[in-house]
Protein backbone atom coordinates (compact mmCIF):
# COMPACT_ATOMS: atom_id res chain seq x y z
CA UNK A 1 0.00 0.00 0.00
CA UNK A 2 1.29 3.38 -0.92
CA UNK A 3 2.37 5.56 1.97
CA UNK A 4 1.98 9.18 0.93
CA UNK A 5 3.70 10.54 4.05
CA UNK A 6 7.37 10.38 4.86
CA UNK A 7 8.45 8.10 7.74
CA UNK A 8 9.22 9.95 10.98
CA UNK A 9 13.00 9.72 10.48
CA UNK A 10 12.75 11.20 6.99
CA UNK A 11 10.85 14.43 7.59
CA UNK A 12 13.12 17.37 6.93
CA UNK A 13 13.15 20.52 8.96
CA UNK A 14 14.49 23.96 8.32
CA UNK A 15 16.94 25.18 10.91
CA UNK A 16 17.01 29.00 10.74
CA UNK A 17 20.57 29.32 12.05
CA UNK A 18 22.00 27.39 9.16
CA UNK A 19 21.77 30.01 6.42
CA UNK A 20 24.83 31.13 4.52
CA UNK A 21 24.52 34.73 3.36
CA UNK A 22 25.87 36.04 0.08
CA UNK A 23 29.24 37.82 0.20
CA UNK A 24 29.10 41.58 0.72
CA UNK A 25 28.67 43.59 -2.46
CA UNK A 26 26.83 40.83 -4.32
CA UNK A 27 24.31 42.24 -6.77
CA UNK A 28 22.68 39.20 -8.36
CA UNK A 29 21.88 37.03 -5.34
CA UNK A 30 20.22 33.64 -5.76
CA UNK A 31 19.23 31.45 -2.82
CA UNK A 32 19.80 27.71 -3.00
CA UNK A 33 17.69 25.59 -0.63
CA UNK A 34 19.39 22.25 -0.35
CA UNK A 35 18.33 19.01 1.37
CA UNK A 36 20.98 17.88 3.83
CA UNK A 37 21.36 14.60 5.66
CA UNK A 38 24.40 13.53 7.63
CA UNK A 39 24.32 9.82 8.56
CA UNK A 40 27.00 10.31 11.23
CA UNK A 41 25.20 13.03 13.17
CA UNK A 42 22.12 10.98 14.04
CA UNK A 43 20.01 14.04 13.21
CA UNK A 44 17.01 14.18 10.92
CA UNK A 45 17.34 15.58 7.41
CA UNK A 46 17.26 19.39 7.18
CA UNK A 47 17.09 22.17 4.61
CA UNK A 48 20.07 24.52 4.36
CA UNK A 49 20.08 27.89 2.62
CA UNK A 50 23.01 29.23 0.64
CA UNK A 51 23.05 32.63 -1.03
CA UNK A 52 25.25 32.83 -4.11
CA UNK A 53 26.39 35.79 -6.17
CA UNK A 54 25.44 34.79 -9.71
CA UNK A 55 28.03 37.21 -11.11
CA UNK A 56 30.67 34.95 -9.62
CA UNK A 57 29.10 31.62 -10.47
CA UNK A 58 28.82 29.43 -13.56
CA UNK A 59 25.47 29.22 -15.35
CA UNK A 60 24.33 25.72 -14.37
CA UNK A 61 22.90 24.38 -11.11
CA UNK A 62 25.91 22.07 -10.84
CA UNK A 63 28.21 25.12 -11.04
CA UNK A 64 26.33 26.51 -8.04
CA UNK A 65 26.69 23.26 -6.09
CA UNK A 66 30.41 23.05 -6.83
CA UNK A 67 30.85 26.70 -5.82
CA UNK A 68 29.11 26.02 -2.51
CA UNK A 69 31.26 22.96 -1.87
CA UNK A 70 34.48 24.76 -2.81
CA UNK A 71 33.90 28.10 -1.15
CA UNK A 72 31.08 27.94 1.41
CA UNK A 73 30.45 24.48 2.84
CA UNK A 74 32.82 21.60 2.01
CA UNK A 75 30.54 19.10 3.77
CA UNK A 76 27.91 19.36 1.01
CA UNK A 77 27.86 15.96 -0.69
CA UNK A 78 26.65 15.15 -4.21
CA UNK A 79 27.62 12.99 -7.17
CA UNK A 80 29.00 14.60 -10.30
CA UNK A 81 31.46 13.74 -13.00
CA UNK A 82 31.24 14.79 -16.65
CA UNK A 83 29.40 18.14 -16.21
CA UNK A 84 28.00 17.78 -19.75
CA UNK A 85 24.95 15.50 -19.42
CA UNK A 86 26.44 12.18 -20.47
CA UNK A 87 27.42 10.43 -17.23
CA UNK A 88 24.13 10.77 -15.37
CA UNK A 89 25.79 11.19 -11.98
CA UNK A 90 24.30 14.55 -10.97
CA UNK A 91 20.64 13.51 -11.31
CA UNK A 92 18.57 15.17 -8.59
CA UNK A 93 15.24 16.87 -7.99
CA UNK A 94 15.66 20.54 -8.92
CA UNK A 95 12.81 23.04 -8.81
CA UNK A 96 10.35 20.16 -8.35
CA UNK A 97 11.49 18.12 -11.33
CA UNK A 98 14.07 15.38 -11.78
CA UNK A 99 16.91 16.41 -14.04
CA UNK A 100 20.68 16.67 -14.32
CA UNK A 101 22.22 19.53 -12.34
CA UNK A 102 24.85 20.02 -15.05
CA UNK A 103 22.36 20.71 -17.85
CA UNK A 104 19.83 22.69 -15.80
CA UNK A 105 20.35 26.42 -16.10
CA UNK A 106 20.02 28.50 -12.93
CA UNK A 107 18.44 31.28 -15.00
CA UNK A 108 15.52 28.98 -15.88
CA UNK A 109 14.46 28.76 -12.24
CA UNK A 110 12.13 31.36 -10.79
CA UNK A 111 12.59 32.09 -7.10
CA UNK A 112 14.82 29.96 -4.89
CA UNK A 113 16.65 26.97 -6.32
CA UNK A 114 15.25 24.03 -4.35
CA UNK A 115 17.35 20.89 -4.58
CA UNK A 116 16.45 17.46 -3.19
CA UNK A 117 17.82 13.98 -3.81
CA UNK A 118 15.99 11.81 -6.38
CA UNK A 119 12.53 11.20 -4.85
CA UNK A 120 11.47 8.20 -2.77
CA UNK A 121 14.95 6.72 -2.46
CA UNK A 122 17.03 5.82 0.61
CA UNK A 123 19.43 8.71 1.22
CA UNK A 124 23.09 7.83 1.80
CA UNK A 125 24.12 11.44 2.43
CA UNK A 126 22.80 14.85 1.35
CA UNK A 127 21.98 14.59 -2.38
CA UNK A 128 23.33 11.05 -2.77
CA UNK A 129 20.61 8.38 -3.04
CA UNK A 130 21.20 4.64 -2.70
CA UNK A 131 20.73 3.27 -6.24
CA UNK A 132 21.36 -0.41 -5.37
CA UNK A 133 17.80 -1.50 -6.19
CA UNK A 134 17.77 0.59 -9.37
CA UNK A 135 20.94 -1.06 -10.66
CA UNK A 136 19.73 -4.52 -9.63
CA UNK A 137 16.60 -3.96 -11.72
CA UNK A 138 18.77 -2.95 -14.66
CA UNK A 139 20.81 -6.14 -14.24
CA UNK A 140 17.59 -8.18 -14.01
CA UNK A 141 16.64 -7.36 -17.62
CA UNK A 142 20.00 -8.87 -18.73
CA UNK A 143 21.12 -5.87 -20.79
CA UNK A 144 23.48 -7.65 -23.16
CA UNK A 145 23.25 -9.39 -26.54
CA UNK A 146 22.03 -12.99 -26.23
CA UNK A 147 22.23 -15.39 -29.17
CA UNK A 148 21.59 -19.06 -29.97
CA UNK A 149 23.09 -19.25 -33.44
CA UNK A 150 26.87 -19.06 -33.96
CA UNK A 151 28.16 -15.77 -35.34
CA UNK A 152 29.08 -15.59 -39.02
CA UNK A 153 32.67 -16.85 -39.42
CA UNK A 154 33.90 -13.94 -41.50
CA UNK A 155 32.21 -10.85 -40.03
CA UNK A 156 30.27 -9.37 -37.13
CA UNK A 157 26.53 -9.79 -36.64
CA UNK A 158 25.21 -7.09 -38.93
CA UNK A 159 21.86 -5.33 -38.94
CA UNK A 160 20.16 -2.97 -41.36
CA UNK A 161 20.20 0.78 -40.90
CA UNK A 162 16.46 0.66 -40.14
CA UNK A 163 16.96 -1.99 -37.45
CA UNK A 164 19.78 0.02 -35.93
CA UNK A 165 17.55 3.10 -35.78
CA UNK A 166 15.10 1.16 -33.58
CA UNK A 167 17.72 0.82 -30.84
CA UNK A 168 19.37 4.23 -31.34
CA UNK A 169 16.97 6.00 -28.97
CA UNK A 170 16.83 3.52 -26.08
CA UNK A 171 20.62 3.00 -26.33
CA UNK A 172 21.16 6.66 -25.47
CA UNK A 173 19.93 6.08 -21.90
CA UNK A 174 22.57 7.14 -19.37
CA UNK A 175 20.93 5.39 -16.37
CA UNK A 176 20.64 8.61 -14.38
CA UNK A 177 17.39 7.32 -12.75
CA UNK A 178 15.52 10.60 -13.35
CA UNK A 179 12.64 8.72 -15.02
CA UNK A 180 12.16 5.88 -12.55
CA UNK A 181 12.29 8.16 -9.53
CA UNK A 182 9.76 10.56 -11.11
CA UNK A 183 7.18 7.78 -11.48
CA UNK A 184 4.52 7.64 -8.73
CA UNK A 185 3.97 3.97 -9.56
CA UNK A 186 7.67 3.35 -8.94
CA UNK A 187 7.48 5.31 -5.68
CA UNK A 188 4.83 2.96 -4.30
CA UNK A 189 6.03 -0.31 -5.89
CA UNK A 190 9.77 -0.09 -6.58
CA UNK A 191 10.24 -3.45 -4.83
CA UNK A 192 8.26 -5.20 -7.58
CA UNK A 193 7.79 -2.76 -10.51
CA UNK A 194 10.91 -2.61 -12.70
CA UNK A 195 10.41 1.08 -13.46
CA UNK A 196 10.81 3.03 -16.72
CA UNK A 197 14.62 2.91 -16.94
CA UNK A 198 14.92 -0.89 -16.64
CA UNK A 199 11.94 -1.41 -18.97
CA UNK A 200 13.46 0.96 -21.54
CA UNK A 201 16.65 -1.13 -21.34
CA UNK A 202 14.62 -4.32 -21.73
CA UNK A 203 12.88 -2.86 -24.79
CA UNK A 204 16.24 -1.89 -26.28
CA UNK A 205 17.19 -5.60 -26.41
CA UNK A 206 13.70 -6.85 -27.31
CA UNK A 207 13.68 -4.80 -30.53
CA UNK A 208 17.33 -5.49 -31.40
CA UNK A 209 17.25 -7.57 -34.59
CA UNK A 210 20.47 -9.37 -33.59
CA UNK A 211 19.17 -10.54 -30.20
CA UNK A 212 17.77 -14.08 -30.11
CA UNK A 213 16.33 -14.12 -26.59
CA UNK A 214 13.27 -11.98 -27.43
CA UNK A 215 10.76 -14.56 -26.19
CA UNK A 216 12.56 -15.05 -22.87
CA UNK A 217 12.81 -11.28 -22.43
CA UNK A 218 9.09 -10.88 -23.01
CA UNK A 219 8.39 -13.78 -20.61
CA UNK A 220 10.49 -12.06 -17.97
CA UNK A 221 8.59 -8.75 -18.01
CA UNK A 222 5.14 -10.31 -18.51
CA UNK A 223 4.06 -9.77 -14.93
CA UNK A 224 1.34 -7.68 -13.33
CA UNK A 225 3.94 -5.87 -11.23
CA UNK A 226 7.22 -5.90 -13.20
CA UNK A 227 5.61 -4.32 -16.28
CA UNK A 228 1.94 -3.58 -15.73
CA UNK A 229 2.37 -1.23 -12.78
CA UNK A 230 2.99 1.29 -15.56
CA UNK A 231 -0.24 3.25 -15.91
CA UNK A 232 1.10 5.55 -18.66
CA UNK A 233 1.28 8.53 -16.33
CA UNK A 234 4.11 9.91 -18.55
CA UNK A 235 6.19 11.46 -15.75
CA UNK A 236 9.14 9.40 -17.03
CA UNK A 237 9.10 10.89 -20.52
CA UNK A 238 8.57 14.38 -19.10
CA UNK A 239 11.58 13.95 -16.79
CA UNK A 240 14.14 12.35 -19.14
CA UNK A 241 17.07 14.79 -19.52
CA UNK A 242 18.11 12.98 -22.72
CA UNK A 243 14.66 13.43 -24.32
CA UNK A 244 14.10 9.68 -24.52
CA UNK A 245 10.65 8.13 -24.29
CA UNK A 246 10.41 5.29 -21.74
CA UNK A 247 6.59 5.53 -21.83
CA UNK A 248 6.58 4.67 -25.52
CA UNK A 249 9.01 1.78 -24.97
CA UNK A 250 6.77 0.33 -22.25
CA UNK A 251 3.68 0.74 -24.44
CA UNK A 252 5.51 -1.09 -27.24
CA UNK A 253 6.41 -3.96 -24.89
CA UNK A 254 2.75 -4.23 -23.85
CA UNK A 255 1.77 -4.30 -27.54
CA UNK A 256 4.31 -7.05 -28.32
CA UNK A 257 2.97 -9.14 -25.43
CA UNK A 258 -0.58 -8.69 -26.72
CA UNK A 259 0.42 -9.53 -30.30
CA UNK A 260 2.08 -12.70 -29.06
CA UNK A 261 -1.20 -13.87 -27.56
CA UNK A 262 -3.41 -13.43 -30.64
CA UNK B 1 24.93 2.64 8.66
CA UNK B 2 22.32 0.03 7.83
CA UNK B 3 20.24 0.97 4.83
CA UNK B 4 16.95 0.58 6.71
CA UNK B 5 18.00 3.50 8.90
CA UNK B 6 18.50 5.71 5.91
CA UNK B 7 15.83 8.37 5.49
CA UNK B 8 13.50 8.20 2.52
CA UNK B 9 13.95 11.17 0.20
CA UNK B 10 10.84 13.39 -0.13
CA UNK B 11 8.59 12.56 -3.09
CA UNK B 12 5.02 13.92 -3.22
CA UNK B 13 6.16 16.64 -0.83
CA UNK B 14 8.60 18.14 -3.35
CA UNK B 15 7.64 16.92 -6.82
CA UNK B 16 5.94 19.56 -8.92
CA UNK B 17 2.31 18.69 -9.61
CA UNK B 18 2.42 17.95 -13.30
CA UNK B 19 -0.54 17.53 -15.64
CA UNK B 20 0.64 13.92 -16.02
CA UNK B 21 0.13 12.84 -12.41
CA UNK B 22 -2.89 15.11 -11.87
CA UNK B 23 -4.77 13.51 -14.78
CA UNK B 24 -3.75 10.03 -13.68
CA UNK B 25 -4.84 10.33 -10.04
CA UNK B 26 -8.10 12.01 -11.09
CA UNK B 27 -8.75 9.13 -13.48
CA UNK B 28 -8.45 6.73 -10.58
CA UNK B 29 -10.44 8.92 -8.19
CA UNK B 30 -13.32 9.31 -10.66
CA UNK B 31 -13.26 5.55 -11.24
CA UNK B 32 -13.67 4.95 -7.50
CA UNK B 33 -16.37 7.62 -7.29
CA UNK B 34 -18.28 6.05 -10.19
CA UNK B 35 -18.14 2.63 -8.52
CA UNK B 36 -19.50 4.25 -5.38
CA UNK B 37 -22.24 5.98 -7.35
CA UNK B 38 -23.57 2.56 -8.37
CA UNK B 39 -24.92 2.42 -4.80
CA UNK B 40 -27.09 5.42 -5.69
CA UNK B 41 -28.39 3.60 -8.75
CA UNK B 42 -29.07 0.48 -6.65
CA UNK B 43 -30.92 2.56 -4.04
CA UNK B 44 -32.99 4.19 -6.77
CA UNK B 45 -33.88 0.80 -8.30
CA UNK B 46 -34.73 -0.69 -4.89
CA UNK B 47 -37.00 2.27 -4.19
CA UNK B 48 -38.60 1.85 -7.60
CA UNK B 49 -39.36 -1.81 -6.83
CA UNK B 50 -40.67 -1.04 -3.34
CA UNK B 51 -43.57 1.11 -4.44
CA UNK B 52 -44.68 4.68 -4.67
CA UNK B 53 -44.11 6.00 -1.08
CA UNK B 54 -40.52 4.75 -0.94
CA UNK B 55 -39.76 5.89 -4.50
CA UNK B 56 -41.21 9.30 -3.80
CA UNK B 57 -38.94 9.70 -0.81
CA UNK B 58 -35.78 8.69 -2.74
CA UNK B 59 -36.78 10.78 -5.76
CA UNK B 60 -37.26 13.79 -3.49
CA UNK B 61 -33.85 13.20 -1.91
CA UNK B 62 -32.10 12.95 -5.29
CA UNK B 63 -34.09 15.93 -6.57
CA UNK B 64 -33.06 18.14 -3.66
CA UNK B 65 -30.31 20.74 -4.28
CA UNK B 66 -27.76 18.51 -2.52
CA UNK B 67 -28.94 15.45 -4.44
CA UNK B 68 -28.70 17.31 -7.73
CA UNK B 69 -25.21 18.50 -6.83
CA UNK B 70 -24.10 14.93 -6.15
CA UNK B 71 -25.65 13.71 -9.40
CA UNK B 72 -23.95 16.55 -11.31
CA UNK B 73 -20.66 15.44 -9.72
CA UNK B 74 -21.28 11.86 -10.82
CA UNK B 75 -21.99 13.12 -14.33
CA UNK B 76 -18.73 15.09 -14.40
CA UNK B 77 -16.84 12.09 -13.01
CA UNK B 78 -18.37 9.90 -15.71
CA UNK B 79 -17.33 12.19 -18.55
CA UNK B 80 -13.85 12.64 -17.09
CA UNK B 81 -13.33 8.90 -16.71
CA UNK B 82 -14.78 8.37 -20.19
CA UNK B 83 -12.47 10.90 -21.87
CA UNK B 84 -9.27 9.93 -20.04
CA UNK B 85 -10.23 6.30 -20.67
CA UNK B 86 -10.20 6.98 -24.41
CA UNK B 87 -6.89 8.82 -23.99
CA UNK B 88 -5.41 5.74 -22.31
CA UNK B 89 -6.89 3.48 -24.99
CA UNK B 90 -5.02 5.54 -27.59
CA UNK B 91 -1.84 5.33 -25.48
CA UNK B 92 -2.22 1.54 -25.36
CA UNK B 93 -2.22 1.37 -29.16
CA UNK B 94 1.19 3.07 -29.07
CA UNK B 95 -0.04 6.44 -30.37
CA UNK B 96 0.19 10.01 -29.05
CA UNK B 97 3.03 9.14 -26.67
CA UNK B 98 5.27 12.05 -27.59
CA UNK B 99 5.46 14.77 -24.93
CA UNK B 100 3.86 17.36 -27.19
CA UNK B 101 0.97 15.02 -28.04
CA UNK B 102 0.43 13.96 -24.42
CA UNK B 103 0.24 17.61 -23.34
CA UNK B 104 -2.19 18.40 -26.14
CA UNK B 105 -4.40 15.38 -25.43
CA UNK B 106 -4.52 16.39 -21.75
CA UNK B 107 -5.88 19.80 -22.76
CA UNK B 108 -8.34 18.27 -25.21
CA UNK B 109 -9.61 15.96 -22.45
CA UNK B 110 -10.18 18.85 -20.02
CA UNK B 111 -12.01 20.94 -22.62
CA UNK B 112 -14.10 17.95 -23.72
CA UNK B 113 -15.07 17.13 -20.13
CA UNK B 114 -16.21 20.70 -19.49
CA UNK B 115 -18.28 20.81 -22.70
CA UNK B 116 -19.78 17.33 -22.33
CA UNK B 117 -20.62 17.82 -18.66
CA UNK B 118 -22.13 21.26 -19.27
CA UNK B 119 -24.20 20.16 -22.26
CA UNK B 120 -25.48 16.92 -20.73
CA UNK B 121 -26.22 18.61 -17.40
CA UNK B 122 -28.21 21.33 -19.13
CA UNK B 123 -30.09 18.77 -21.24
CA UNK B 124 -30.95 16.64 -18.21
CA UNK B 125 -32.02 19.62 -16.10
CA UNK B 126 -34.16 20.83 -18.95
CA UNK B 127 -35.77 17.42 -19.36
CA UNK B 128 -36.41 17.23 -15.62
CA UNK B 129 -38.14 20.60 -15.72
CA UNK B 130 -35.55 22.36 -13.58
CA UNK B 131 -34.60 24.94 -16.21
Amino acid sequence: MADFNLPANSRYTEIPGRAHAAPAGATRVKTFQIYRFDPDSGEKPRLDRYQLDLDRCGPMVLDGLIKIKNEVDPTLTFRRSCREGICGSCAMNIDGLNTLACTKSIADIKGDVKIFPLPHMPVVKDLVPDLTNFYAQYAAVQPWLQTRTPPPPDRERLQSKEDQEKVDGPSACILCACCSTSCPSYWWNSDRFLGPAALLASYRWIVDSRDEATAERLDMVSDSFKLYRCHTIMNCTEACPKDLNPARAIAEIKKLLLERQV
Amino acid sequence: MASNLRPLSPHLQVYRTMYTMALSILHRATGVALSGSLLLLAAWLLALASGAPCYGWVAALLGSPLGLLVLAGVLAAFWYHFCTGIRHLVFDTGHCLEKRQARLSARVVIVAVVILTGASLLALLHRGGYV
